[in-house]
C-alpha cells in the first residue's frame, strides 16, 4: 500500500523534474504502443525526436520549430496568466481566428495601397478581434455569472463558422476564379509578414512571442498584477481581502489571453499560412493548452514546452509519412505527454510514502 | 469520589505523529457518573487523547480498560456500541435538512421519521434541551445546532459522553443550562469528559481534573478546591501576568458606522441590520457574540470587501463606505479576519509574500507597480521577530506554519503598519496562553498609541479585560455599546440575547 502525503512545502527539486520525467515516461509508454503497431520503437522515437534537429532534412526542419512553436509559445503565454487566476479561457482557438480575420481584413481593405503602416494597423486590428471575441465570455460571466469554459469553447465554433463565410465570401479572392480563400499576402508587400532572416522561421510572431516571455515573466516575479493573478488562483478569498476585484481581473486575463491569440492567428495568416482560408487554423488554439501546463503555466517553461510540442508536431509528421504510423498514434503520443506530466505533478506538492514500511519512513 | 466504580482507565497512552508527540504516557481514570475535565492549551494534546477514546485514532502505545476488560476501538461504530459518545467542537451537520433527518444520519439503524420525531421531543424535554426535530438546522442558532448534536448522542444512551469545548459557542445562560443537563446526566451516572481551557466552568462542573501540558500529564487537580490560578499556573507551566493597561486620553472618532445593513455574501450567512457605532483614537471597543451572528459580515464591511453606501463607513471622518479594501488600508484601516488560511494569508505563499498581501499599500512596498521584494522580506522578517513567530524562515510557505503561529504572524503583520483603526476577529484564537497574553498587550500598545481599535470575539474574559465599551453582534444586530466598567455577567447575557428562549425549559 502507498500514500500520499501534502509536503508541507512544494519540491523545487521536482518543479522543474516533473517535465523531464514526463517526456521519459511518455518515450518509454510510446515506444511500448509503437511497438505494439509493429514499428521499431527506436526508430520511431529517434524520428520523432532526433531528426527534425540532427537528421538528413533539419536545415529545413528546424526552421518549421519557429514557425510552429512560435504561435503555440504566445498563445500559451496569454492563457496561463489566466489559468493562473483560476480563468479558464479553453476558446483561443476562436480568438485566433477572429485576430486573423480582423488582422488580414483591415490588411485586405486596403489593397494594393502601398505602406509602412499598414502592417502596424493590422496587428492591432488582429489584436483587437481577439480581445472581442474574448470579452464575450468575460462579459457574460461577470455580469450573469456564466461558466466562461462553456462560453468560450463555444465560441470556437462560431468563430469557425465566420471564418467559413470570410473565405467563401466577404474576403473571397475576387481574382481566385471563384475558389475559396482570400487574396495571398506573399504578393502583397505592404500587409506580409515575411521570414526575418532566410531558413530561420523566424517571422514577426516569434519575435512576439520571445518578448512576451519576457514581459510575462516581469509581469509574474515582479509586478503587483503578477501577485494579484497568482493569488487569486490559490486563495480567493485571501485575493478579496488583498483588495483584488474578481471582475476585473477577469476581464484583464480574458482579454490578455484574447489579445494575444488574436496575434497569433494575424501573424499566421499573413506569414506561414498566406491566406484567409477555411482551414489555415490547426487547432493551435487547443494546443497551446497543453503547451501552457507543458510549460507549469510559468513563461520561460512554456517557451521550452512550446518548441518540445512543435517538435512532436513536425516529428510525428515525418514519422507518419516516412514510417507509415497512423497520424492517431501521434495524437495518442503527445495525449500521453499531457498525462504524464499531470500525473508525474502530483509528486511537487505531495510525497509518497509506503504503509508498509511505516515504522522506518514514518518516524521523520 | 473515590468510592465511584472505574469506568475507563487510560494507561500510558502514546502517539506520535511525524515531527511532534501528540500523547506522551498519558494515564488517568474516570469513574461512573463523574465529570472529569481534561485541561490544558491549545496543542497540549487534549483532542488526540479522546479522538483514541472514540476510536477515531489508533494509540501507539499503552491500553484502555472498560469496566475491567480491555477497550480498543478500531472505529467510532465499535466506540459507541461499547456506550461512549461525543460532541465535537466543530458541528457535523447538514444545513439544509432538518433536526430530525440529522440526528437519523447519525444512526446506525435510524427508526422510522415520525418515531425518532417523538423520540427527539421526549429526550429533549426529559433534559430540558427543547429543540423542534422539524426545523432546519441553517436557520438554528450555534447553541441549538450544539442541542442537536448532544441530543444525537442521549439517543444512544451512552455510559460516557465526551465534550469537545462545548461552551466557546454559547451564551452565559445557555451555559448555564447546559451544564444542568450535564449534571443531571451525571446524577443519572452516565460519566462525561469535559475538555475545556475555560477555568471558571471546570470549577464549577467538574468533580477532577486532568491536566496536560506537551502531550504529558503535569497533574491532577480538585477544581472545586483549587483555584483558577493555580489551574492556569499547571497548564502553562509559567506565572501569568496580566495585560497592563496604560491611562490613556479618548481622542477624536477615527472609525464610525452609521446604520450599516449589508446582506451577507456567505451561505446561511447573517445580514448585518441597522449597525451604528464608533470608536475613538485611544479606544477599544469589544463586540461579543455567538459565532454565526454577524462576525464575519462585519469584518468584511469593515475591510471593504462589502461594499456600501459611502457614508455608512468613516475612517477619520472620510466616507469609505464605497471603497474596496485597498482605500481603506491606504485610508488607515487594518483588520484581520478570523479565517486565517485562506482568508486572512495564502495559505501556499511564503511568509514574505503574504506580507505583502496586506501591507504593500501603508509599508509603500511598491514602486510604479512593481513589487520592492528586498524591503517586503525585511517587513515579514520584522515581524516574525517582534512576534515571535516559530518558523523557519520568511521562506516558508504560510500552512506550514502551526495556527498559532500563522495567527501572531498575521496579528504582527496588521499591527505593524501604524495603524489609525484596527478591526480584529479573534485575536488569539489557538494560540497559547502566553502568546495570547503577548498579542493582547500589542493591541493595548497600540491603541496607547492613539489608534482606534474593534475587537470580535467569542472569548468574553477577553474581551472585557482589554476592551473600555462592550457591545453584542445578535443576529446580525448590535447592541448600543456600554462602558465595561460596572458591567456584570449577567447583563452580558442579557445583552447577548439571553439564552434563545431556553429559560422555560428548567422550571423545576
Amino acid at each position: 500500500m502507498i500514500r500520499l502525503e501534502k509536503r508541507p512545502n512544494p519540491s523545487r527539486f521536482w518543479l522543474y523534474a516533473t517535465p523531464v520525467v514526463a517526456v521519459a515516461l511518455t518515450m518509454i509508454a510510446g515506444g511500448l504502443m509503437f511497438a505494439a503497431l509493429g514499428k521499431n520503437p527506436f526508430e520511431v522515437i529517434r524520428t520523432i525526436f532526433w531528426d527534425p534537429l540532427f537528421g538528413e532534412f533539419a536545415w529545413y526542419l528546424r526552421g518549421q520549430l519557429l514557425v510552429k512553436a512560435g504561435p503555440l509559445v504566445l498563445i500559451a503565454v496569454g492563457l496561463s496568466l489566466g489559468f493562473r487566476a483560476g480563468i479558464w479561457n479553453i476558446g483561443a482557438e476562436g480568438q485566433y481566428i477572429m485576430g486573423a480575420i480582423c488582422g488580414a481584413g483591415v490588411g485586405l481593405a486596403f489593397y494594393p495601397t502601398e505602406s509602412r503602416l499598414i502592417f502596424p494597423l493590422m496587428i492591432l486590428a488582429g489584436a483587437f478581434g481577439g480581445w472581442v471575441w474574448a470579452m464575450i465570455p468575460a462579459i457574460l460571466k461577470t455580469r450573469f455569472n456564466t461558466n466562461e469554459i462553456l462560453v468560450s469553447l463555444m465560441l470556437v465554433y462560431v468563430a469557425q463558422t465566420i471564418l467559413a463565410m470570410a473565405s467563401t465570401g466577404f474576403l473571397r479572392n475576387p481574382e481566385g476564379a471563384g475558389f475559396p480563400g482570400s487574396r495571398n499576402f506573399s504578393s502583397y508587400p505592404a500587409a506580409q509578414n515575411p521570414e526575418l532572416i532566410a531558413g530561420s522561421g523566424l517571422h514577426w510572431g516569434g519575435v512576439a512571442a520571445l518578448a512576451v516571455v519576457v514581459l510575462a515573466y516581469v509581469l509574474l516575479q515582479k509586478h503587483i498584477l503578477g501577485f494579484q493573478i497568482k493569488l487569486a488562483g490559490q486563495a480567493p478569498r485571501a485575493a478579496r481581502f488583498h483588495g483584488v476585484n474578481p471582475a476585473t481581473l477577469v476581464v484583464l486575463c480574458m482579454g490578455i489571453s484574447g489579445a494575444l491569440a488574436g496575434l497569433a492567428g494575424m501573424f499566421e495568416v499573413t506569414g506561414p499560412a498566406g491566406q484567409i482560408s477555411i482551414d489555415f487554423n490547426s487547432g493551435y488554439g487547443f494546443t497551446a493548452i497543453i503547451v501552457a501546463f507543458l510549460g507549469r503555466l510559468n513563461p520561460v517553461g512554456i517557451l521550452l514546452g512550446g518548441l518540445l510540442m512543435a517538435l512532436t508536431y513536425i516529428g510525428g509528421e515525418m514519422a507518419s509519412t516516412n514510417l507509415g504510423l497512423p497520424s492517431s498514434a501521434i495524437q495518442a503520443f503527445q495525449g500521453m505527454l499531457l498525462f504524464f506530466l499531470l500525473g508525474v505533478d502530483v509528486l511537487t506538492n505531495f510525497r509518497i510514502r509506503s504503509l508498509i514500511g511505516r515504522s522506518t519512513t514514518g518516524a521523520r | 469520589m473515590s468510592e465511584r466504580p472505574v469506568l475507563l482507565a487510560v494507561e500510558g497512552i502514546t502517539k506520535a505523529y511525524p515531527g511532534v508527540v501528540a500523547n506522551a504516557d498519558v494515564s488517568f481514570s474516570i469513574g461512573e457518573g463523574e465529570v472529569h475535565a481534561l485541561l490544558g492549551e491549545n496543542g497540549a494534546g487534549k483532542s488526540t487523547l479522546v479522538k483514541m477514546i472514540y476510536g477515531l485514532v489508533k494509540p501507539d502505545q499503552g491500553r484502555m480498560v472498560w469496566k475491567g476488560a480491555d477497550y480498543a476501538p478500531a472505529a467510532p461504530r465499535a466506540a459507541r456500541a461499547t456506550g461512549v459518545a461525543m460532541v465535537f467542537q466543530h458541528f457535523s451537520l447538514f444545513e439544509a435538512l432538518n433536526v430530525a433527518e440529522n440526528v437519523a444520519l447519525g444512526m446506525e439503524n435510524p427508526p422510522p421519521m415520525k418515531e425518532l420525531a417523538a423520540k427527539i421531543r421526549a429526550v429533549s424535554e426529559e433534559y430540558g434541551l427543547p429543540l423542534d426535530p422539524s426545523r432546519m438546522v441553517g436557520d438554528l442558532s450555534a447553541g441549538e445546532r450544539q442541542r442537536v448534536e448532544i441530543i444525537r448522542c442521549l439517543l444512544q444512551d451512552p455510559k460516557l459522553l465526551i465534550m469537545d469545548e462545548p461552551t466557546s459557542v454559547l451564551t452565559p445562560q445557555e451555559v448555564e443550562i447546559l451544564f444542568r443537563t450535564l449534571r443531571q446526566l451525571s446524577a443519572e451516572g452516565t460519566a462525561i469528559l469535559y475538555i475545556s481551557h475555560k477555568l471558571e466552568e471546570i470549577r464549577s462542573l467538574c468533580d477532577a481534573a486532568t491536566i496536560l501540558r506537551r502531550g504529558k500529564v503535569v497533574g491532577t487537580a480538585d477544581p472545586k478546591t483549587s483555584s483558577a490560578r493555580e489551574l492556569a499556573e499547571a497548564m502553562v507551566g509559567a506565572t501569568l501576568t496580566p495585560p497592563e493597561r496604560h491611562g490613556r486620553e479618548k481622542g477624536r472618532v477615527l472609525l464610525g458606522v452609521s446604520d450599516l445593513s449589508v446582506a451577507s455574501p456567505i451561505p446561511f450567512g447573517t445580514s448585518l441590520k441597522e449597525v451604528s457605532f464608533t470608536v475613538s483614537a485611544g479606544e477599544v471597543l469589544g463586540i461579543a457574540g455567538v459565532a454565526g451572528n454577524g462576525q464575519d459580515e462585519l469584518l468584511l464591511a469593515l475591510s471593504g470587501e462589502i461594499a456600501a453606501p459611502s457614508d455608512r463607513v468613516r475612517i477619520d471622518s472620510a466616507p469609505m463606505g464605497d471603497k474596496g479594501p485597498g482605500e481603506r488600508r491606504r485610508a488607515g484601516l487594518v483588520a484581520a479576519p478570523e479565517d486565517r488560511l485562506g482568508h486572512a494569508a495564502a495559505p501556499d505563499m511564503s511568509l514574505v509574500e503574504n506580507a505583502f498581501l496586506t501591507g504593500a499599500i501603508r509599508k509603500g512596498l511598491t514602486k510604479n507597480g512593481f513589487i520592492d521584494w528586498a524591503a517586503t522580506r525585511d517587513y515579514a522578517e520584522r515581524v516574525i521577530k517582534a512576534y515571535d513567530v516559530r518558523t523557519p524562515g520568511s521562506h516558508v510557505a504560510a500552512r506550514a506554519l502551526s495556527g498559532g503561529n500563522l495567527q501572531k504572524f498575521v496579528i504582527g503583520r496588521e499591527l505593524s503598519q501604524e495603524p489609525l483603526v484596527i478591526v480584529i476577529n479573534q485575536p488569539t484564537w489557538g494560540v497559547d496562553a502566553a502568546a495570547a497574553a503577548a498579542i493582547r498587550q500589542a493591541i493595548l500598545d497600540r491603541a496607547a498609541e492613539g489608534a482606534a481599535v474593534v475587537v470580535i470575539s467569542q472569548d468574553l474574559d477577553e474581551l472585557l479585560e482589554i476592551s473600555d465599551r462592550f457591545a453584542v453582534l445578535n443576529g446580525g444586530r448590535l447592541t448600543p455599546p456600554r462602558p465595561v466598567q460596572g458591567l456584570t455577567v449577567d447583563e452580558i447575557g442579557l445583552m447577548m440575547g439571553g439564552a434563545h428562549g431556553m429559560e422555560v425549559a428548567h422550571h423545576v
